[in-house]
């Protein structure tokens, strides 16, 4: 190993193979604490969202009403999804932060410690497709033969995290306040995302607002190719093609900007 | 070559903007004016280089800027001015322990604190059982770090980055942690490291410690280099200037 701190910024890039390891023993940190000392453990990746869903279900049945086929397994498609990127972001933004005591003192690829937080949570999203594919079961809904290409948006919103956990990680530390300012965020988020309600149920304008939301077009792919049996046309993958690639652009310029300073912030 | 080269390095904190966190203490600065002209040089000029092989101690007092020096020699920090160059893989003994999830068990972090140094499962498994040997916790293995005792904690973090082999040494005042026992045993690892070609990097004020181990000391005085030599000369003469009150 060569480094030279003045004249060329070693790039991350050039670590990844050798931190490959790091990557890994950290998500299995990140599941091992995760559910250390619950009586059920993993259980609960695929018990948490069948509650969930139980509970809106029974809120949303009786006290608002929405005409929607099958309101349970469209109910978890779009929790599922959500909940990822909910968690992804909240625990990527902090993970440089809360590392920061290793960051101070041994050299280390930053990057890694928001990306290992999205890949964890991606484990844990995978987990959850269990708990989908019980609502199928227990809802008799079809199997359609596009259930083979649910990985697509799932991957696609993959990507899509991990730019946003790189970007908000890298302005936490300069800007502290975010990780409070991130949870009204998620929660006006939310509201904009048709989780519990179909988009038609909106005035004409603010479905054209909705549409700039990435996560409905990723969660809309979901919806379609489980329980709509059809590929959804190009407009939506352009749609998350386009914002996955942004978003991871946008993450990584900013955060290979920011990340030389962090250590004067930590 | 040498290992480590250092070549004219300064490294400027601006202290304000370090310390400014919530919204009321920036307006005050802004106010009196300390917000951009605080700064604060930690190092000025420093330059020096280290063959393969040579056992060098940094001294100097609190706060006189060997802790950053190591930081840069690290890789963890830039300079703002100057080139740091190192040839070599570094094993940071800097703080004991950092890297550690106090939720994990011993043998789970091993494996993490391995791969932190970037090592793989596999080579982790092959030194295992020689790091837990060394630092004699055979009955606390599958025990979650944070109901160790300080101690027991430096101790796997000692073996842990002196087990896996390194062409650099790095170690921030490590072996003022353990008991007497155990520090007798470390200091033995680290002569033992050093024969075998290991460069040895040793931050302390601890001027014993530092004659005992390195043959070469470099004296950080206000990020100054104030005296570069064999190790007991430069040790009497920072003593020495200790002793006079400076």
């Amino acid at each position: 190993m060569q480094h030279e701190h003045a004249g060329q910024l070693r790039t991350s890039w050039g670590h990844f193979t050798k931190y490959r390891p790091l990557i890994r023993e950290l998500v299995t940190r990140d599941l091992k604490v995760k559910y250390r000392r619950s009586f059920l453990g993993y259980v609960w990746s695929i018990l948490n969202p069948l509650l969930m869903m139980l509970l809106q279900t029974l809120v949303f049945s009786y006290m608002f009403r929405f005409d929607i086929e099958n309101f349970p397994l469209y109910l978890i498609c779009g929790n599922t999804l959500f909940n990822f990127f909910n968690e992804s972001t909240n625990m990527g933004m902090g993970s440089v932060l809360g590392n920061s005591s290793l960051i101070k003192k041994v050299y280390v690829p930053k990057f890694i410690f928001p990306v290992s937080r999205v890949v964890s949570s991606f484990v844990n999203l995978l987990f959850s497709l269990a708990a989908i594919l019980l609502v199928m079961l227990i809802t008799r809904s079809a199997f359609y033969p596009t259930l083979l290409l649910v990985w697509a948006p799932l991957v696609l919103l993959f990507v899509f995290c991990c730019g946003m956990a790189l970007l908000l990680s890298a302005l936490a530390v300069y800007f502290r306040d975010l990780q409070y300012l991130y949870g009204i965020l998620t929660m006006a988020w939310m509201y904009a995302t048709p989780l519990f309600y179909p988009l038609s149920a909106l005035p004409g304008f603010m479905q054209a607002v909705v549409k700039l939301n990435p996560l409905y077009h990723y969660i809309n792919c979901l919806r379609c190719l489980v329980m709509y049996g059809f590929v959804p046309g190009p407009n939506t993958w352009f749609a998350c093609i386009a914002s996955a690639l942004g978003m991871a652009l946008l993450g990584l310029a900013a955060f290979r900007k920011l990340q030389r300073n962090f250590i004067l912030y930590l | 070559m040498p290992i480590i080269q250092v070549q004219d390095v300064s490294m400027r904190f601006n202290l304000a903007q370090e310390k400014t966190e919530t919204l009321k203490e920036y307006a005050v600065k802004l106010l009196k004016h300390q917000l951009f002209f605080n700064e604060f040089y930690a190092l000025q000029n420093v330059s020096f280089s280290i063959e393969p092989g040579e056992s060098v101690a940094l001294i100097g007092r609190n706060g006189s800027g060997k802790s950053t020096m190591l930081k840069l020699i690290a890789g963890v920090m830039y300079p703002t001015r100057g080139t740091v160059t190192v040839n070599g893989e570094i094993a940071p003994l800097i703080e004991l322990g950092a890297g550690f999830d106090l939720e994990l068990t011993a043998r789970e972090n091993v494996f993490l604190n391995g791969a932190v140094l970037g090592h793989d499962r596999d080579y982790m498994q092959e030194h295992f059982q020689n790091i837990i040997d060394f630092a004699e916790l055979w009955d606390f293995v599958d025990v979650p770090v944070k109901n160790y005792s300080s101690g027991m904690i430096a101790r796997l973090g000692f073996s842990i980055a002196t087990e896996v082999k390194a062409d650099i040494l790095a170690c921030d005042e490590i072996l003022s942690v353990g008991d007497f026992m155990f520090q007798q045993k470390c200091h033995d690892r680290m002569e033992k490291m050093l024969s075998g070609g290991t460069t040895l990097l040793f931050v302390s004020h601890d001027i014993n410690q530092v004659k005992q181990l390195c043959r070469r000391a470099i004296w950080i005085d206000h990020g100054h280099v104030r005296g570069d030599g064999p190790a007991a000369e430069v040790c009497d003469a920072y003593v020495a200037a200790m002793q006079r009150g400076e």
